[in-house]
């Protein structure tokens, strides 16, 4: 059916140009503020801070990104960090892991990654096979990976002490933090895959045109699958990050809202919700931005609750811009 | 007397491509008016300006004696135009009262909706079209000849000045026709207005007292319908005199007239549902093959079950003397058959891909080389490619969609040419796309047949199927009904096999 | 339905397969309840058992109307939170001042999500998801993220601790009022009727002439009405506004929606279904809690959101599969 919605005049250049490189304009504008408002903003340990925080996100919003790629939507994240961030302590802290502590470490990484591998298959045959809306798959996950979650843990907060496994949210590499290194290597990958492979380029198409990417002989249900994989298993590698740096898990509280912050850097990043676009450093500008804007606010001394409406602001006016570029 | 309705000098532009170029439309009150053309002359983007859902670039509308600047349905409905859209457009899961009623309901205490009253308005619009069904079921629960129908009934119930049908006909059978047929004369005896779209030429010298002819965007012409012939009509849709058209060629697909032996594809009583109930046919290497028919008439579902899309219900294929049942396209591209689809636009470009992108979507499995796309193999190809079709863009990493129609199509086509297939199977590959840029592809068409391969055309412009075709196979109501074989094959005679299927010579 | 001349109890329930479904998982539930627990039937049980179901009855009412249009209304449980610390700052003037200001304020939030979807054209889930965010930031903010205690000398506090004629919880008579109104709205009137075509087909209601923008604001105000109610409750039953309350509230009322038969997609749904929908999934929590307290198992309250989860996943697969028996009828020749 042709759509309604052909009539449109066509939009000036400026807010195409604003679409395209607003998100680099509003890191600038965001870090010459601090430089000038914030003190001791231009400090190394400024910069240390601020990559520790922004990597967990920025992973999850590569993910998403790939999930946005297809058209879909992942609500699941959050629930899946708090998941497989739950799942580790349960096991290095076994008896197998105290016996065994180099294969416990393994498993501890291994098994909750395995977890989430499974809940990103979940997601995504309900989405591929059973056609349901991805807002709806994912929000089974959404409610009950969270209840898992607490459930094997009782609610309880686990607090341990194993520097191995804390490498992964408070090591170091020439002077940076570990997480900041390993998002880095995870968005080279992932724009290998989506820019290089024959996966990459079926999921734009499937996100671009569904039914022309079936038709050209696209593996539509894998490609989709495939999408909500990644993102789930990169959500739990998030989620390992969360529970190294604190040196705890607390599954109520890990990775939550967490969902919001990835839809919003990614979209921020110039995904569009619609599908077709991918941009895997875009999402990495989006959390940097979502993550300066929480930073700026907190420097000066702004409540933490204000920040929250910010970020609201900031998915609002950059899905809305998208738009107006759409029609 | 003075006319119902005036358009004049209508203009509207998409994209910056010309839709309407100055077309104009004249009805009178009380009477039955035709509105023909080829697809892409115009006709629904002119209705879709009367009634408000397009706003014109330029040009005058007059509707009962006042200029008429309507910017939504329902004002239109408002000032007495009551539309029925060619895609059905009501609401199958709600019921079929509301589905009538909706917009007009009546009321008690004037707000809440007196539904005893609206069943039985409704029962009685729907009786007056034979039809006696529960009308508090879901409307999608009946047949699409019932649901056009009561978009009809709710229609004619709306009184309207001027009631507009588009293709109200594709899908109802001959008795349902003629009852709808009683409806227009009913209207037409009670002083409305119809404006009558259609393909079916017969039906506008049953009920139509006026014709006018669209071409190009342009009205070409309008003529009482009892001074013309259905000759005259299709000569002036296509825009030639009537002696010239079976005098000369009009397309770049003929040609090749060597023997065929060599088969193919052999399709053999081949079932997918209620729109494809019995399709066979042979294909021939070397040869194309055309699929004749009217919109509904199953020519779509039959390339989609070769092409994997519908699953079979009944009947087999076998191609080259194998056993071949795909389950999805995937399948049946390994096996070497494309399939060129009617709707460039939904089915067929990914429009914010490259050129590039979108030339090797089908032969993406073959690019694999190191777990990785081979990007200069794949660029050599490309390149290749717009050569060789004269694709004009700027570059190859130019988004598809700010190429014209004509080149994305090219583009399609070079798609499933660079997957070296055997089979094509072609469905509208002309369609809106303009007149240079159509001889180019079907040379192309041409050239790969001459090459040994195979083409199934599915196709409304009968130039194309009379002239490319070897043979023509004519369906009706998703059946194989005759076929009609080359040379021989004149536009008369598939005309004729198309409106009286059973009296199609074979 | 009332839509219909005569009641025709078997065509109605080959139509509505899950309404049907759910009120029999309802009495069959109460059954069970009623011959296993002894307290279970007990006034004091009944009562607070509806008493606390009033909020989340009247956020899946909201809800239901906005599915219906093939929407979703991401921000109620935030939009709740916010509105019971409005009600307790007012609640000094009395309930007479406090809750339709509540209301109203709970309104705004969802004029807000429709200018954002019908004007701006930003997707319902987006708008509301920044909404979400928007109202939990703004009931942080103006009550310094703290609860905020009722006026305990003002006739606020009745509405959730007094009872109507001694018999029914006030809550309860509103929520009830509430729900028929609503019925009426949605199957006698010209405006509940767009409500359902928008759902079943946007476009064609364009086409048909129907009022869809204005359906689409009216069901995003009411969504955000609705929420506004169940913040008056939720600061009336617990003494104090709540700004942390509310995570987790659009889930539940999503499921209810579903669980009561109403097509995400919009279009086909029934509002007394939602209601049984949301029943359904409190007293599965009841049931749960008495079970609990004979000792036999011991489940914690974070089963709760596993069950929730799985309940979804039940239902969906049920609604799957029955769209797919409906979409080859429509084609059906």
């Amino acid at each position: 059916m042709t759509s309604l919605i052909t009539d449109e005049p066509m939009r000036t250049d400026f807010t195409r140009r604003l679409k395209q490189n607003g998100g680099l304009i509003a890191l600038g504008i965001i870090i010459l503020f601090n430089i000038i408002v914030t003190p001791n903003f231009l400090q190394a340990q400024t910069l240390a801070v601020n990559i520790s925080q922004v990597a967990t996100i920025a992973i999850v919003a590569m993910g998403m990104t790939l999930v946005i790629a297809t058209g879909g939507i992942d609500l699941s994240v959050g629930a899946v960090m708090a998941l497989s961030g739950a799942l580790a302590p349960l096991i290095f802290q076994s008896e197998f892991g105290t016996a065994y502590p180099a294969l416990g470490l393994v498993a501890a990484l291994l098994f909750p990654l395995a977890a989430a591998f499974l809940c990103g298959l979940f997601n995504g045959t309900i989405v591929a096979v059973l056609k349901v809306q991805p807002i709806i798959a994912t929000l089974i996950l959404f409610i009950s990976g969270r209840g898992i979650a607490q459930v094997l843990t009782n609610g309880n907060l686990q607090t341990f002490s194993n520097p191995e496994f804390s490498y992964l949210g408070t090591g170091k590499i020439l002077g940076f933090p570990f997480q900041g290194w390993l998002a880095l290597v995870i968005a080279c990958l992932l724009f290998w895959l989506v820019n290089r492979t024959i996966f990459g380029r079926y999921l734009l198409a499937v996100g671009g045109n569904e039914r022309a990417a079936k038709l050209s002989g696209g593996p539509v249900r894998k490609v989709k699958i495939g999408a909500y994989v990644l993102c789930s298993v990169l959500s739990g590698l998030a989620g390992l990050i969360v529970v190294a740096i604190n040196s705890a898990s607390d599954a109520a509280r890990n990775g939550n809202l967490m969902e919001l912050d990835a839809i919003a850097a990614a979209v921020v990043g110039g995904a569009l919700l619609q599908g077709g676009k991918a941009p895997i450093f875009g999402a990495i500008l989006g959390a940097v931005i979502i993550q300066l804007v929480k930073y700026t606010l907190l420097a000066n001394g702004v409540e933490d609750e204000v920040a929250l409406i910010a970020k609201a602001a900031i998915i609002l006016a950059a899905v809305y811009i998208q738009q107006a570029r759409k029609e | 007397m003075a006319p119902l309705l005036a358009m004049s000098g209508i203009k509207k532009h998409f994209a910056g491509v010309p839709a309407l170029r100055g077309a104009s439309l004249e009805i009178s009150p009380g009477e039955v008016h035709a509105l023909i053309g080829q697809n892409g002359a115009g006709k629904s983007t002119l209705i879709k300006i009367l009634t408000g859902l397009y706003r014109r670039d330029d040009g005058d509308i007059e509707f009962a004696g006042e200029p008429s600047h309507l910017t939504s349905p329902r004002e239109a409905q408002n000032a007495g135009i009551a539309t029925i859209y060619q895609e059905l457009n009501l609401v199958p899961l709600r019921s079929v009262s509301e589905n009538v009623v909706m917009g007009q309901e009546p009321r008690t205490l004037g707000v809440l909706i007196n539904w005893p009253e609206a069943h039985r308005r409704t029962r009685e619009i729907l009786s007056r079209f034979g039809i006696d069904i529960d009308v508090t079921a879901p409307l999608g629960s009946y047949s699409t000849a019932i649901q056009q129908l009561v978009a009809i009934a709710r229609a004619v119930s709306m009184d309207a000045k001027l009631v507009i049908m588009d293709e109200p006909t594709s899908s109802l059978d001959s008795s349902e026709v003629e009852i709808l047929f009683g409806v227009v004369r009913e209207l037409k005896a009670s002083g409305v207005s119809v404006l009558y779209v259609s393909h079916f030429l017969d039906e506008l010298f049953q009920i139509c007292d006026r014709v006018t002819i669209m071409r190009d965007g342009l009205t070409v012409g309008c003529t009482n319908i009892a001074d013309t012939t259905k000759l005259d009509l299709i000569a002036g849709m296509l825009g030639r005199n009537a002696e010239e058209i079976a005098a000369e060629g009009q397309t770049e697909l003929a040609g090749g007239n060597s023997a065929f032996d060599e088969v193919v594809l052999d399709v053999d009583n081949v079932a997918t549902g209620p729109r494809l109930t019995d399709f066979s046919m042979t294909l021939h290497r070397g040869e194309i093959v055309g699929l004749g028919g009217l919109l509904g008439s199953g020519r779509t579902e039959a390339a989609r079950s070769i092409f994997g899309l519908d699953h079979l219900s009944s009947g087999s294929m076998h191609l080259e003397g194998k056993s071949f049942n795909p389950s999805e396209p995937a399948d049946a591209i390994r096996a070497r058959i494309g399939f060129l689809t009617e709707d460039r636009k939904e089915e067929g470009i990914i429009p914010d891909m490259s050129v590039r992108e979108n030339l090797t979507l089908a032969l993406l499995p073959a690019l694999r080389k190191n777990g990785q796309i081979d990007l200069e193999k794949e660029k050599a190809l490309v390149a290749e490619f717009i050569k060789k079709l004269g694709i004009k863009t700027a570059h190859m990493d130019q988004p598809i969609r700010e190429l014209s129609g004509g080149n994305q199509q090219k583009v399609l086509l070079a798609r499933w040419l660079a997957t070296k297939p055997d089979i094509l199977i072609l469905d509208e590959p002309t369609r809106g796309v303009d007149v240079g840029a159509k001889r180019e592809i079907q040379a192309i068409i041409r050239r790969f047949v001459d090459d040994g391969h195979a083409v199934i055309l599915i196709s409304s412009e009968f130039e194309e199927l009379v002239e490319g075709a070897n043979r023509i196979v004519v369906m009706h109501e998703g059946r194989a009904v005759s076929e009609l074989t080359n040379p021989g094959i004149t536009e008369n005679a598939l005309v004729k096999a198309l409106a009286h299927h059973e009296e199609a010579a074979t | 339905m009332l839509d219909q001349n005569a009641f025709d109890l078997r065509k109605y329930i080959s139509r509505n397969p899950q309404s049907v479904a759910v009120w029999i998982a309802l009495v069959v539930l109460i059954i069970f309840g009623l011959l296993r627990y002894d307290n279970f039937g007990g006034a004091y049980n009944i009562t607070s058992f509806l008493n606390y179901n009033a909020m989340f009855i009247a956020i899946s009412v909201g809800m239901c109307f906005v599915i219906l249009t093939g929407g979703i209304d991401l921000s109620v449980g935030s939009v709740a939170a916010f509105t019971s610390v409005v009600a307790a700052y007012l609640s000094p003037y009395g309930i007479e001042v406090a809750m339709p200001l509540a209301i109203l304020s709970g309104i705004g939030f969802g004029l807000f999500n429709a200018v954002c979807i019908v004007f701006l054209r930003i997707p319902p889930f987006i708008t509301t998801l920044a909404t979400m965010l928007g109202a939990k930031g703004g009931s942080l903010v103006i009550s310094g993220a703290e609860t905020i205690a009722v006026d305990w000398g003002s006739n606020f506090t009745q509405l959730g601790m007094e009872k109507a004629f001694n018999i029914v919880p006030w809550t309860i008579v509103i929520v009830g009022i509430l729900v028929v109104g609503l019925w009426i709205v949605l199957e006698m009137t010209s405006l509940g009727r767009t409500i359902l075509a928008v759902g079943g087909g946007e476009d064609a209601s364009t086409m048909m002439g129907l009022k869809v923008n204005r359906a689409k604001i009216f069901v995003y105000a009411l969504s955000g009405g609705c929420a506004g109610i169940a913040g008056v409750f939720l600061a009336s039953g617990f003494g104090a506004g709540q700004p942390l309350e509310g995570v987790g509230w659009e889930l539940s009322a999503i499921a209810a929606v579903v669980v009561g038969g109403t097509l995400l997609t919009g279009g086909l749904g029934s509002l007394p279904a939602t209601v049984a929908g949301a029943l359904l999934l409190g007293l599965v929590f009841n049931i749960l809690n008495f079970e609990n307290g004979k000792g036999w198992i011991s489940f914690s309250a974070y089963w709760q959101m596993v069950i929730r989860g799985a309940f979804l996943f039940a239902v969906i697969l049920f609604q799957t599969r029955v769209m797919n028996r409906q979409s080859k009828v429509e084609f059906a020749k």
